[in-house]
């Protein structure tokens, strides 16, 4: 038997790709969530709203400071005690996301608080209401200046998703591993889902990194 | 007419103003002087409700600004007071404070439609209107990073005119722009002076200025007025030695 057999490779490689739509769903999925839920979170937190701060705070605490796979594994296994039955790709798309919103949330708060006072000042000083001060002022100044760290955990999070093979969602990883316990061959098939994951994670890392250089200048 | 009566401001434990009372009338120019962290510019942030007052009151056409009336009771000011009051007065700042993710355009029509509720077209007019006033009407589609520090200035004096103010505060609106452009800008407040009727209030270092655009002068120090008079007066014949010797030193430097 060679160590690398192209036809096996080829066999595997539709199935492989069929999975990795699964990855790039959840990654898509998660990022959205991720991306939304992080901004409202700091916009809030912005506020200083007391106890609504206090909360948040424990909150993005405690998501931060526990593992994402125990998190995964809670919202799949404890929440249906509780009445609540979530598909194994809601999990995923959930766990990752709110697990990211924290991590995003203090990416908006860094980049808000880059904005000069004077900003504030100026949409004061002209009357616009907050809601507006945040749309039309702080935000479109803020984000742009954040968008390469929040792509780098959209990267992260895509490399995370196999991660969910724990609850058996069928990413791509979970399908190699599938495919390899069926033929007791899984040299080609994790290979291909490594290089997959390259394929895609490093074409986006240097977008990221011509957003940041772009930044810069 | 802006009344400050008894006003006292704190920063933590420094105080910068301490019972102060001055009034200035419809229409006045009055320039504030000084030496730095005398509280001028702070006065101007009280009356642009970008800091509250720590004792006192500070009235504006009639309205309290630092305090509202609350089951018959004068309670300290919230923001939604604030927002009311603010809309009658404009503010100028030292740095410009531009919007930088909008075009001239935007930074002048945002107010006039989203606070004024102005037409698209009626707030277009007005801003080229203005644009045309202080000389830029070429720059409407222009970003204020690809303008001069005097002309971001005078953008900035655009966009505050550009809410039909009754009081335009101007917080030491040349201090950061190159000595060369600063005349432009003094000229074209000087022109506003003329052609309007807004009350105005400077904090200023430019003396030249202060001697021809103003009706009266405010010589600040320690967070007090120590000298109140029109400028002929307090540029030639100033009572305190501490005016005296404000002003030597001001003007050795030029």
């Amino acid at each position: 038997m060679p160590a690398w057999d192209w036809g096996y490779a080829f066999e595997v490689l539709p199935q492989l790709l069929r999975a990795l739509l699964v990855t790039l769903e959840i990654t898509l999925l998660g990022s959205v969530l991720a991306l939304l839920l992080g901004l409202l979170i700091a916009v809030l937190r912005h506020a200083r709203i007391p106890v609504l701060d206090q909360v948040l705070w424990a909150l993005v605490e405690f998501i931060r400071s526990t593992p994402l796979l125990v998190q995964v594994f809670f919202l799949y296994f404890a929440l249906p005690r509780f009445g609540i039955t979530l598909s194994a790709l809601t999990v995923g798309v959930l766990g990752l996301g709110l697990h990211y919103a924290t991590y995003t949330s203090e990416v908006y708060r860094a980049g808000i608080e880059a904005v000069p006072r004077g900003q504030w000042e100026a949409a004061t000083a002209l009357s616009l209401p907050p809601a507006r001060t945040w749309t039309g002022v702080i935000l479109p100044q803020a984000i742009p200046r954040v968008l390469p760290a929040l792509g780098n955990y959209v990267i992260s999070m895509f490399k995370e998703v196999p991660l969910l093979l724990a609850i058996s969602v069928v990413e791509v990883v979970n399908k190699a591993q599938e495919i390899g316990s069926q033929t007791f061959r899984f040299t080609e098939p994790f290979t291909i889902a490594g290089l997959l994951f390259l394929v895609l994670s490093y074409p986006a890392s240097i977008l990221v990194r011509r957003l940041e250089r772009r930044r810069v200048t | 007419m802006i009344v400050f009566d008894g006003v006292e401001k704190r920063f933590g434990d420094h105080v910068v103003l301490r019972d102060l009372d001055f009034t200035v009338a419809p229409g006045e120019h009055v320039c504030l002087i000084g030496p730095s962290g005398s509280g001028k510019t702070t006065i101007l942030r009280l009356l642009m409700t970008l800091e509250k007052v720590d004792a006192g009151t500070i009235r504006v056409s009639g309205k309290c600004l630092s305090h509202m009336e609350r089951k018959g009771a004068m309670v300290p000011a919230d923001e939604q007071h604030f927002r009311e009051v603010r809309k009658r007065i404009g503010m100028v700042f030292q740095q410009f404070n531009l919007f930088p993710n909008m075009t001239v355009r935007g930074n002048l029509i945002e107010a006039p439609t989203r606070v004024l509720g102005l037409p698209a077209d009626e707030a277009n007019a007005r801003a080229l209107e203005l644009l045309e006033l202080v000389g830029l009407a070429d720059k409407i589609d222009a970003h204020p990073t690809q303008l001069s520090g005097g002309q971001q200035q005078r953008v900035a004096i655009a966009r505050a005119l550009a809410m039909r103010p009754d009081v335009l505060l101007l917080d030491e609106v040349t201090s950061a722009l190159d000595p060369e452009l600063v005349a432009g800008v003094l000229n074209l407040l000087r022109d506003l002076g003329r052609r309007t009727d807004i009350t105005f209030l400077c904090v200023t270092h430019e003396m030249g200025f202060a001697r021809d655009f103003s009706d009266r002068v405010l010589m600040f120090d320690a967070g007090q007025v120590i000298e109140d008079a029109p400028p002929v007066e307090l540029f030639s014949t100033p009572r305190q030695q501490r005016t005296k010797d404000f002003l030597h030193a001001v003007v050795d430097r030029a």
